[in-house]
């Protein structure tokens, strides 16, 4: 089964890539944007067969090391 | 079945019947692919290697001269460094971040291949004016390469060089240079010796990246579909080269490896013949015991596969369980993938079938060699006689604070302060000054290193550019207390089929040559980077030189730049001109003129002052060479460094801004005698005041001159500085 | 004083905290990650570099190594503990000192000396100094933002867990450096402490400074249980 991670950056933590790149959006003319933030997706492949094992497994593997509670949140997405 | 094929793989007609006479056969598909990189311009210097064996390396403190990873000289009390220059200039085009990274990754193995641990790097790099978005982008990419690769990897960047001019848009230039220290009984070299020794592949696994960049990237020109070539970039990790690092300087602890070759251009190919070569062996090689990235790799693909942050290490049979142990301590791959044999034939198997059986030596050392028409520039003389039409009055304050926003005269810190030029708490003078200087912990011993190029000169007239490049590199060593001591040289050129290319490089190579001579100075490496050429135009001649001075005792109180207080007196040591204005800052960037001849060196006055200014480093707080800008700037870059004004009253402007060689200013307390009678030496101003003051050619405030100086940089690059638009596909454009 | 030096894979400053650590008298040893043994260790430090070359976040993957968990017991039982750099990175991703790292506000590496100012002595990195001291030490770092959510950093600064502050040279508190102006903090037993300048590079005159001495020397004096 392959998982797809979603890492964003809590609400109210300094995201200083995102503000950064919603600076240069605005002095390239595009006024209208009012915030930019970055995350990353991380792949993972299981040899697992029952899906709610797999998530439950996944979940975990965010919680112990892919995601740092203390700056970010995640979301565990199934893709096939 | 080969006829059109070598020609695809960038091979002549003449070569391929070459190939075909060594082998008295045709060759087999794995056979070709090797021979057409390993004859390539960049493995093979088939147009250049004639010119080199000018260069002299017999002095009694060279160790190692060309023709290994890396120079090596003797330091004294068992004490050896490793050093070697070379250039990423086609990959950092492509791709700028990996491709300063991986010329750092590069660069870093050629010296701990020899057994040393790297302790500095040094990158001279050259753009086109950051008025154009795409050298922004170029600039900041190679930049952060480098920051990326030789922070994380552990070895700090003490400097270099950085110029923005341009004929440098279109090929920027990235060279870089690497220092390694070892005790004398860790030497290790490449050649491979010992039957029934196993061949190990150490560190990361072999994949399609970089297949081919030698011959596609770095020995041809390039034109606006470039971007095209972005799968022949490799990627660099420098956590996996770190982990190389350690266990390699762990083996070489536990003297496990009887030889050692880093894996570069050529990958595997390369690797096996030279190290084969070098011991005067054969080799048997199987590729099913190469680790592996992909699938379906043919077996020319792993030969030539240019993956980063690999060694083959050649180690005796009792020893390979102790050589696996380490591999699995730091995390790294290892396999055995050969054997030695005798005889000196390389034969290679995959999946049980011989792809390759060829002498190793006809690979890696009696590839071909050219001896190219050499032609002087028709439009030299025109040149030369385009002198600079001077004005008659200049304003040299108003001409100076001009020099201080250029760029390539400016604060450097928005590069240097990306680097960590701090580790090994070694640093003494660092990045910022005419030289860096580092000591080597637990001794007295000192060494300085300067890079330096000149390509506006070289271009005026090659022959004394690369004399004046070598000498002023010498001062610089000479102003942190560190006398000249060994040189590495990185040949930048355009196409050497061009006739005026060759005759410019030879021209260097002799002009180079001639000053290393005069000053004692051993040439014990160098790398040739020709094709720098874009669209059919040529970069400049661009001979960057590293030179390696040495002290022991080091200076307690080196010199440096922001040393001068109120009240200390300026001294100018060495002979004046104020006439040598051809390829000078002041004609750049005030006149934007390139004409005329630059003087010459005079070798005699030129190793005086800089034995001179050896003595001079233990005795005053302040010593500054004297060359782009003049004696103006340099005058103005030792007040901004100081945080202290000067007042400095010259008979005619044309002594404050032309840049005569072999020149540097001392600044010294009051009544201080220099004790110099054999050259030129006076005093002309005083350290003092809030302004930079040249009495009838105009005054500066400090505080302007100051900011102007630390902005030029900051303002241009620290804005969006988003990819430029992908050029578009050009109608019926075709390579050549 | 037996003083662990944990070296990961990646680490660079492990020799030159060493160095500078023998100079003050302390006895350091080179301990490497998967070692599981730090029995008789006096302190323990955590150099800086680049752990697992800051792949996925800087410290995540090397919190995991088998070494961690003794430093974990050490520095629940009192021993003292000190990050610099990549070190205060792992020990915040322990959980071992509270916030994260992010990227510098410039998003460029900063390599240049910094004056930081003394918040708080209650450490075992800053007991010998005096609060307001002005200490010149290199930074050396690009995920080197502090950061931790308004009502913890309250906290943490109102039990005087911070224990250096990035200043100007009018000495007042700069976070235009990197984005932040906490460069060292401290738990709340203050025996695990954090410090995102390099103390180490400091260590002589001949390096530009010598003002990183009294954190180190704090640290060996904490650890040969010197009364404060």
């Amino acid at each position: 089964m392959r998982f797809r991670v979603r890492i964003t950056r809590r609400d109210g933590i300094a995201d200083p890539e995102g503000t950064t790149t919603a600076h240069a959006l605005r002095e390239l003319g595009y006024q209208e944007v009012t915030g930019v933030s970055f995350g990353r997706d991380i792949l993972v492949d299981l040899d697992v067969d029952d899906e709610t094992e797999a998530i439950g497994k996944v979940v975990e593997m965010c919680e112990r090391l892919l995601a740092n509670p203390v700056i970010e949140e995640f979301t565990v997405e199934l893709l096939s | 079945m080969s006829e059109s094929r070598h020609r695809q793989l960038g091979m002549t007609d003449d070569e391929y019947a070459s190939v075909v006479a060594v082998l008295d056969r045709p060759p087999a598909d794995a056979e070709l692919a090797m021979y057409s990189v390993m004859w390539s311009e960049h493995c093979s210097y088939k147009s250049s290697r004639h010119w080199l064996d000018r260069f002299r390396s017999d002095y009694p403190w060279v160790v190692l001269g060309p023709g290994e990873n890396a120079g090596v000289v003797d330091l004294g009390d068992g004490w050896l460094a490793a050093l070697r220059i070379e250039s990423h200039n086609h990959p950092s085009f492509v791709e700028p971040y990996q491709g300063a990274a991986t010329g750092v990754g590069g660069i870093l193995r050629d010296i701990f291949t020899m057994g040393a641990r790297p302790v500095a790097v040094w990158d001279s790099i050259r753009f086109g004016p950051l008025t154009d978005s795409k050298n922004r982008y170029l600039f900041g990419g190679v930049v952060s390469g480098i920051a990326g690769y030789g922070n994380a990897v552990g070895v700090p960047t003490l400097g270099g060089e950085v110029e923005f001019a341009e004929p440098f848009s279109n090929n920027p230039l990235v060279n870089v240079m690497a220092l390694g220290l070892m005790k004398r009984d860790q030497l290790v070299t490449r050649a491979a010796v010992g039957v029934g020794n196993v061949a190990i592949l150490l560190g990361a696994s072999t994949g399609r990246d970089g297949i081919g960049g030698a011959s596609i990237l770095a020995s041809t020109s390039f034109d606006e579909d470039s971007g095209a070539k972005r799968p022949s970039v490799q990627v660099g990790d420098p956590f996996e080269e770190k982990k190389l690092i350690e266990a390699c300087l762990e083996l070489y602890e536990k003297d496990l490896v009887v030889a050692i070759q880093d894996l570069g251009a050529a990958g595997i190919s390369c690797a096996t013949s030279e190290s084969a070569a070098a011991g005067g062996m054969g080799m048997d090689v199987d590729l099913d015991r190469v680790h592996l990235r992909e699938t379906a790799m043919t077996a020319a693909e792993i030969l030539l596969s240019e993956s980063q942050e690999r060694m083959l290490a050649i180690v005796e049979p009792g020893d390979v369980s102790d050589v696996l142990a380490v591999a699995e301590k730091w995390e790294i791959n290892a396999s055995e993938i050969g054997t030695l044999t005798e005889g000196e034939t390389l034969v290679v198997t995959m999946n049980g079938v011989q792809v390759a059986s060829v002498p190793a030596a006809s690979l890696a050392e009696n590839g071909p060699r050219y001896r190219r028409p050499a032609e002087r520039p028709a439009d030299l003389d025109a040149i030369w006689a385009d002198a600079p039409m001077l004005p008659g009055v200049v304003d040299v304050a108003a001409s100076v604070l001009r020099m201080l926003d250029d760029p390539a005269l400016a604060d450097r810190s928005w590069v240097s302060e990306q680097y960590d030029h701090m580790l090994f708490l070694q640093t003494i003078v660092e990045p910022g000054h005419d030289g860096s200087l580092l000591r080597i912990r637990g001794t007295t011993k000192g060494l300085a290193v300067s890079t330096d190029g000149d390509p506006l000169r070289c271009f005026l007239d090659p022959h004394r550019g690369a004399e004046r490049i070598v000498y002023e590199s010498a001062l610089n060593v000479a102003a942190t207390g560190a006398g000249p001591y060994a040189l590495v040289d990185n040949l930048n050129f355009g196409n050497p089929e061009k006739p005026e290319v060759m005759w410019q490089f030879i021209e260097t190579v002799e002009g180079v040559a001639a000053a290393c001579e005069s000053l004692a100075v051993p040439v014990v490496g160098g790398n040739v980077s020709f094709y720098n050429e874009t669209d059919g135009v040529d970069i400049h001649p661009t001979p960057v030189v590293g030179m390696l001075g040495f002290c022991d005792p080091m200076p307690a109180s080196p010199p440096r730049l922001d040393r001068a207080r109120h009240g200390m007196e300026l001294w100018l040591i060495g002979p004046e001109s104020g006439k040598d204005f051809a390829g000078s800052a002041y004609c750049r960037i005030v006149l934007d003129h390139l004409g005329g001849r630059p003087e010459a060196v005079t070798p005699d006055i030129g190793n005086a002052v800089v034995a001179h200014a050896t003595r001079l480093a233990y005795l005053v707080p302040v010593l500054h060479d004297v060359s782009a800008g003049g004696l103006a700037v340099a005058v103005a870059e030792i007040c901004i460094r100081s945080g202290v004004g000067a007042a400095v009253a010259e008979p005619t402007w044309e002594l404050l801004l032309d840049e005569a060689p072999s020149r540097f200013l001392a600044v010294v307390p009051p009544g201080a005698d220099l004790g110099i009678h054999d050259i030129p030496a006076r005093r002309i101003g005083v350290m003092g005041g809030d302004e930079i003051d040249f009495g009838s050619f105009g005054s500066l405030p400090l505080d302007d001159a100051t900011r102007v100086w630390r902005e030029a940089i900051p303002r241009r690059m620290d804005h969006i500085s988003s990819l430029p638009a992908k050029p578009g596909k050009r109608g019926g454009g075709q390579r050549r | 004083m037996r003083t662990a030096v944990i070296v990961f894979p990646g680490s660079n400053c492990e020799h030159d905290v060493a160095h500078v650590l023998r100079s003050l008298g302390a006895e350091p040893e080179l301990v490497f990650h998967r070692d599981r043994d730090l029995t008789g260790a006096d302190g323990i430090v955590l150099p800086g570099g680049f752990a697992h070359g800051d792949y996925l976040r800087t410290g995540a993957i090397a919190r995991f190594s088998p070494v961690m968990a003794e430093v974990e017991r050490h520095a629940a039982a009192g021993t003292p503990v000190i990050g610099i750099c990549n070190g205060f990175q792992i020990l915040t991703e322990a959980g071992l000192l509270p916030g994260a790292m992010v990227a510098n506000r410039g998003l460029r590496f900063i390599c240049r000396h910094v004056l930081v100012r003394v918040e708080s002595t209650d450490s075992v990195l800053t007991r010998n100094a005096d609060v307001g001291d002005v200490l010149r030490i290199p930074l050396n770092s690009y995920q080197g933002n502090f950061v931790l959510d308004t009502d913890r950093l309250a906290a943490l600064e109102e039990r005087g867990g911070v224990l250096l502050r990035y200043v100007d040279e009018k000495g007042h508190p700069d976070h235009t450096i990197n984005g932040t102006t906490i460069a060292g903090i401290a738990n709340a037993a203050g025996n695990v402490a954090g410090v995102m300048p390099h103390p180490e590079r400091a260590s002589e005159r001949l390096l530009g400074s010598s003002d990183g001495l009294v954190l180190l020397e704090s640290f060996v004096a904490s650890m040969a249980k010197l009364p404060a």
